[in-house]
């Protein structure tokens, strides 16, 4: 499939086997910033976090709501379709699983969209944000989410590539049919993982 | 609470893996390249759209980048103009080592949000290398027979490192680091952005730059008063 490129060695890293997803390369320290709209102000009296849709109890959370849930961390790799990912990341906050527990997602409910104050929207099959695989985060390495990484509440769905873990959530609704997000009316591929390199739309 | 901005369903072009011949390389400044590539049955891009580079090592390991394009759909050859980062991988490869002839792995074009197809008004706002998209769309613009379309405001470092000096015509160009026509160096300011602004009411806005340039036009539109929705974001990392 590929051909050689002439002349071209690369700066290849010395890695762990099976880290890194194919087609990635280690940020290092680094975090880079990719998204498509303004970076949003926040204020922590007009946010809230809803689950809605085909659940028996649609549920809403003020910001000190939230943090008052069982905490839980992620620590573990992330990465980002335009080919980075960054290891070793910690972030905190709450199991998609207490929020879907509240809200008792009904029989029918297949995917989930969830949608950012901006208007970003990314969808996701429901056993991809429940078994201990998704959060909604809030600080990272301890610290607040900083605004422009989703600040200060994101989706972390960190076995998909990072457009899936929505900056600025504030809504996950749960649906019988599949939805398609933002990102993927854009051009890129439904589900997105990376050990598929499920990039782009027919990967 | 912010207006919903990214709500729109995209109906950009989309191309899969191709090959592209380099056909001229040029080196506008000592940290720059400036690629045109000729691709067998390409698919057409609309302005803004990026393709993704694919570099193979003798052993099979790969590195990939994405670059935005900077001709305008109508050009023959498919045009980019890569920063060359000290660090970078893929860049130098490109900058240092990549001749006529040579034969570059593409896949796109890509993106269907920070994209124009010269049917409305628009305004850029571009910090350094993010000029790119937007020449793009000044090409596109002037060969559509209406450059009055679009209107650019570019923030660069120096006059050596402002990216495309010779097509900005009667764009708004500052530099941070430079005085320029009675500006003083500094960084982009309401000042700046406001006239184009006033000009073209209503228009969509497209903001390509670093996360910190594009951090700070976009708190700089919100504070003129334009709605989050009518604004397109699209930012770079160190990605070498």
């Amino acid at each position: 499939m590929a051909k050689v490129t002439r002349g071209f060695v690369g700066r290849r890293r010395p890695q762990q086997p099976g880290r890194l997803p194919p087609g990635q390369y280690d940020v290092g320290r680094d975090w880079p910033v990719l998204t498509a709209e303004i970076t949003p102000r926040f204020d922590p009296d007009d946010w809230t976090m809803t689950v809605d849709g085909l659940v028996e109890r649609p549920t809403t959370w003020s910001w000190e709501e939230i943090q008052a849930l069982p905490g839980s961390e992620y620590r573990g790799d992330i990465h980002c379709v335009t080919t980075w990912s960054k290891f070793d990341t910690r972030f905190g906050g709450v199991s998609v699983d207490v929020l879907l527990e509240a809200a008792g997602p009904t029989p029918g409910a297949a995917y989930v969209l969830a949608t950012s104050t901006t208007g970003y929207t990314t969808n996701l099959p429901l056993s991809d944000v429940t078994g201990g695989k998704a959060w909604v985060v809030w600080t990272y390495d301890g610290r607040p989410l900083p605004r422009d990484h989703g600040g200060p509440v994101r989706l972390l769905v960190p076995h998909l590539y990072f457009w899936k873990s929505a900056k600025w959530v504030t809504r996950l609704t749960l649906l019988e049919r599949d939805r398609p997000g933002f990102w993927e009316v854009n051009g890129y591929h439904d589900r997105g993982d990376p050990w598929l390199e499920q990039r782009y739309q027919g990967d | 609470m912010d207006t919903p901005a990214i709500t729109e369903t995209g109906e950009a072009p989309s191309g899969g893996w191709c090959t592209g011949v380099v056909r001229e390389v040029r080196h506008p400044n000592p940290d720059a390249v400036l690629l045109r590539l000729e691709v067998d049955g390409r698919t057409q891009h609309l302005p803004g759209q990026h393709y993704v580079f694919r570099l193979t090592a003798e052993d099979g390991y790969t590195a990939s980048r994405s670059y935005s394009v900077a001709s305008s759909p109508a050009d023959p050859l498919l045009e980019f103009y890569v920063e060359r980062l000290d660090d970078g991988e893929v860049s130098t490869h490109l900058a240092d080592v990549v001749e006529p002839g040579d034969e570059l792995e593409l896949r796109g074009p890509i993106g269907g949000w920070f994209v124009w197809d010269g049917s409305a008004p628009a305004v850029g706002v571009a910090g350094g290398t993010g000029l790119v998209p937007l020449v793009a769309m000044l090409r596109h613009a002037r060969d559509l027979g209406r450059p009055d379309l679009i209107s650019v405001v570019v923030s660069a470092r120096t006059r050596a490192e402002l990216p495309y000096p010779d097509e900005l015509g009667d764009q708004t160009v500052l530099l941070t680091r430079e005085a320029l026509d009675g500006r003083a160096a500094g960084r982009l300011a309401a000042a700046d952005l406001a006239p184009v602004l006033d000009r073209s009411p209503g228009a969509a806005v497209y903001v390509c730059g670093s996360a910190g340039f594009a951090a700070a036009a976009g708190d700089l539109l919100m504070d003129l008063g334009v709605p989050a929705g009518l604004v397109r974001v699209e930012r770079f990392g160190p990605t070498g």
